[in-house]
């Protein structure tokens, strides 16, 4: 059996990871940080336990993950993401009937200087934790992670590769709809250019 | 022809396979007469090259920030009192 490493340690190794993964699956910051630090007390009980089958990282999100299902399991009123059903059904509001877009589609200024706003990737974090459970999964493998379509098939049971590309194009599709309404064409930033 | 719903659809999947040679034409007609797909597809190029610095920062600090220098300190000195309480035991 292999030992973890020094427990004193795990913050600066590990906590910014756990962070990261937290924050696409939480509603904010703070409840991130909270998940993070579940994650690491019940470690410390755990660690006897430790096979070292998987890297210490991998255990450690290994158990922030249930963590997380703990968390919406526990407060089902606040859980954040859409369901499934009503994510679709907003998605095909975008279309009429012939299947052109209903909705203006307005051009996003020079979207790579987003790149250096930390508040962006925050609230790109946040869009991700808005999907439906499972689409937020799969986008994290998928685009993420960077998996192939057969492993994210296997880990996440989708039936068909051809199931999996309409998930993916539900959630891309989410996602460029949430970047566009808290990011890029803000309203706040609509009234303060009108005010001008 | 094939209707927006079914161009996003495809360029969603251009993300994820090699399209058919058929597939490509049909695509790149479309975009030529579309502003609107066309826009959708560069912010959905956009969505998928963000997402691949998510998790992993780079130099230039893209990517979800780390964890608070504040949050940091507190998570370790809750370790620390759990692991001086499991000495004390």
């Amino acid at each position: 059996m292999s030992a973890v490493s020094d427990p004193s340690t795990w913050v600066a190794q590990h906590g910014d990871a756990l962070f990261r993964y937290a924050l696409m699956k939480m509603r904010d910051e703070s409840q991130a940080e909270d998940m993070v630090q579940e994650t690491f007390l019940a470690a410390l009980k755990a660690r006897e336990k430790f096979s070292g089958n998987s890297s210490e990282k991998t255990w450690l999100i290994g158990i922030l993950k249930h963590k997380i299902i703990d968390h919406f399991r526990k407060h089902k009123r606040e859980q954040s993401s859409d369901d499934i059903e009503s994510l679709t059904e907003q998605l095909d509001r975008q279309f009429d009937h012939t299947g052109h877009w209903s909705i203006p589609m307005r051009g996003w200024q020079e979207p790579e200087q987003a790149h250096e706003d930390k508040e962006f990737w925050k609230v790109f974090a946040a869009c991700i934790a808005h999907l439906p459970d499972h689409l937020a999964d799969l986008f994290i493998l998928r685009e993420v992670k960077g998996l192939s379509s057969e492993e994210i098939c296997k880990l996440l049971e989708i039936s068909t590769t051809n199931n999996m590309w309409v998930m993916l194009s539900r959630a891309r599709m989410r996602l460029r709809g949430c970047l566009d309404a808290r990011w890029f064409n803000r309203e706040s930033d609509q009234q303060n250019r009108e005010k001008r | 022809m094939l209707s927006c719903k079914q161009i996003g659809e495809l360029l969603s999947q251009g993300l994820d396979r090699k399209l058919s040679l058929g597939e490509r034409i049909k695509l790149k007609f479309h975009l030529i007469i579309c502003k609107t797909c066309s826009c959708y597809d560069k912010q959905l190029q956009f969505v998928a090259r963000s997402a691949r610095s998510l998790m992993q920062p780079n130099k230039k600090g893209e990517g979800i920030p780390p964890l608070s220098d504040e949050a940091s300190t507190r998570i370790s000195d809750t370790i620390k009192q759990q692991l001086d309480k499991e000495e004390r035991k």
